[in-house]
């Protein structure tokens, strides 16, 4: 078994007298693709909070490639290959798509002139948003912000990315596309963390699956054995809907 | 190590597209200040010395105001307390000028320098605080300044001190050096930012001045950059201040430390268009003709200010060049790609 690139181990984190995560583990390989579901409000994208150091978690130790990074900042884990999108897209508003992806591009890898343009400009193709480069990204619509926020991800070069509901508000054409896009970056050895609740897009991708559910892993493993967990579908996904959910669904 | 530093082979691998920085509209914008500093250059010769000792006072301004746009608009930091490092720029050159005996001329940058040094130390205490409480934070660090200067009985303490080392040179001479060294301390400082903006820490800021979480995990070190910009900012104050007591020959705590400064530079940013870098410029421009035309009003004057003010956040909320909705730009700061579709 390879070493783990990511390894999360006993992360606790509480706002106030709200704990919203409570003893999380979790590794992921080198070009793994690993997938979170859970019900809203369950701690999934505090977690990757606490993954990127946004946040620091109350408890437990967030560790990349073997080195322990549960105390620097979100722009040191960045330069150390953890590439992140928002699930409520944070876009710079007065900068254009393109200047978006260049800002990731030459902090998140170092690059400087040509190579940072190049590296911006592929990430901006893969996310499939060069048509609006000179675009300020204010006047984007949601569903370009969320293109923009794998954008930027992509372009920070890194080694790992963590994915909040990007799937969210595409059509069903697109699902595959995005789904071939995240194939491709395990291909290149690109280890994911994908939040999401499409969750056919999910089970299409990732090896492991993981449900959380108020700030604790419910279950964790193989994604079809984990669907079919009866606590799973008893909190997260119900009784009648499957994995063959609707596609379209409305972002929070 | 990183894996997307390959080519990828995703869909569209045509080149990328050439990235323009501006060249024409920063060809202009260049030429249009070579002639705008030239006539102000020319100006002593023309115009009387109460003119000139007036214009200083603008040139302060512009300082000023892209000093607290680059604090406020690109690095986000409301700092209502400049005043400390304006008074220490004022009070260095006195004290250098006249107790170590440094000519006065070269006083001034080195009194900027000193700033800088005590904005190092002091930015690691303010940064603790963020938001409101980091704006009140840096005025109480001023009252601070000003309470330890008004001890120092070298600079006159509390009273203040005079600036007597230009008596050597013929006011006539003294007035137009003093008038020329702030019109190029000023066309340093705006081409300096614009310069700075332009680089790649000027990406950084710019980011970080749009949203400061995503700039952080998309790389950016976004405390150093800040950082940075508040030492920059510091030593840019200082300069200020030691164009103003050269121009007043007169340093007094009271006035160099007043908070009315923190009152000046917010309303020179917001007029003008707060983080662009022509906006201050232009609010500097109003500012200084609005104090020229009311001088006579006495009090009253503060109330036109005020309304003027009150005005421009409600009719062009995104200040004076923001009514230009960047169609005009003299100085570029951006990345175009030229794409043909
Ligand atoms: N900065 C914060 N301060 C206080 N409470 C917070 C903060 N961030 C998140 N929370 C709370 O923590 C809980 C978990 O939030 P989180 O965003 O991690 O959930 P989630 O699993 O991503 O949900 P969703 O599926 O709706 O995105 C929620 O109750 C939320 O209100
Ligand atoms: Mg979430």
């Amino acid at each position: 078994m390879t070493a783990p690139l990511l390894e999360v181990t006993g992360v606790g984190k509480r706002f106030g007298r709200l704990t919203v995560l409570d003893d999380v583990s979790l590794s992921v390989a080198p070009g793994e693709a690993f997938g979170i579901v859970g019900p809203n409000g369950a701690g999934k994208s505090t977690l990757l909070n606490v993954v990127n150091g946004v946040l620091s978690p109350d408890a437990g130790t967030v560790r990349l490639d073997g080195a322990d990074v549960t105390r620097s900042g979100a722009a040191a884990r960045c330069r150390a290959g953890i590439g992140r999108s928002y699930q409520v897209p944070r876009p710079f508003g007065g900068m254009t798509v393109f200047e978006n992806a260049l800002v990731a591009a030459s902090f998140g890898t170092g690059a400087r002139g040509r190579a940072a343009a190049e590296g911006a400009w592929r990430a901006l193709e893969t996310a499939g948003l060069t048509g609006v480069a000179d675009t300020p990204a204010g006047a984007l619509r949601l569903l370009d912000r969320k293109r923009l926020e794998l954008a930027r991800a992509l372009a920070t070069g890194p080694r790992l990315v963590l994915l909040d509901e990007i799937a969210g508000g595409l059509t069903e054409a697109e699902v595959p596309a995005l789904v071939e896009t995240v194939r491709d970056l395990g291909r290149q050895g690109v280890a994911v963390v994908w939040i999401e609740h499409v969750v056919h897009a999910l089970v299409a991708v990732v090896t492991r699956l993981m449900c959380l559910t108020y700030g604790r892993v419910l279950a964790v493993g193989e994604p079809r054995a984990v669907l079919a967990d009866p606590q799973v579908v008893e909190v997260y996904l119900g009784s009648t809907i499957g994995t063959d959910d609707p596609v379209v669904e409305g972002t929070p | 190590m990183t894996q997307l530093d390959a080519p990828r082979t995703a869909a569209g691998t045509g080149s990328v597209p050439r990235v323009r920085r501006g060249g024409r509209a920063a060809w202009a914008g260049g030429a249009g200040l070579v002639a705008v500093v030239a006539v102000l250059g020319y100006l002593p010769y023309l115009v009387s010395r109460g003119t000139q000792v007036d214009l200083v006072g603008l040139f302060a301004l512009v300082v000023l105001g892209t000093m607290w746009n680059l604090l406020a608009g690109y690095g986000g930091m409301v700092s209502i307390g400049q005043q400390a490092y304006i008074g220490i720029g004022g009070y260095g050159l006195v004290y250098l000028a006249e107790t170590v005996g440094v000519d006065p001329f070269l006083s001034v940058p080195v009194a900027a320098l000193v700033c800088a040094l005590v904005a190092w130390p002091t930015s690691y205490l303010a940064f603790r605080l963020s938001g409101g409480y980091f704006a009140i934070g840096t005025w109480v660090i001023a009252e601070v300044v000003r309470l330890l200067v008004t001890q120092v009985d070298a600079v006159g303490a509390g009273s203040g001190a005079s600036l007597t080392a230009f008596s050597g040179i013929e006011p006539l001479y003294r007035i137009a050096f003093v008038y020329w060294m702030s019109l190029g301390i000023a066309v340093v400082v705006v081409v300096g930012v614009y310069l700075l903006m332009r680089s790649r820490l000027g990406l950084a800021l710019t980011a970080i001045r749009d949203d400061p979480t995503a700039a952080s995990s998309a790389g950016v070190r976004v405390t150093r950059a800040k950082r940075l910009v508040y030492v920059v900012a510091a030593a840019g104050c200082g300069l200020a201040g030691a164009m103003i007591v050269a121009n007043t020959l007169r340093v007094q705590p009271g006035s160099i430390f007043s908070v009315d400064y923190a009152a000046i530079m917010v309303f020179v940013v917001v007029i003008g268009g707060i983080g662009t870098i022509e906006g201050p410029v232009l609010g500097a421009l109003v500012f200084y003709l609005l104090q020229d035309s009311l001088a006579d009003l006495g009090n009253w004057y503060l109330v036109v200010v005020g309304g003027v003010a009150i005005a421009v956040t409600l009719l062009a909320p995104r200040g004076l060049w923001g009514l230009t909705r960047g169609r005009v730009e003299l100085f570029p700061t951006g990345y175009r790609v030229a794409v043909r579709r």
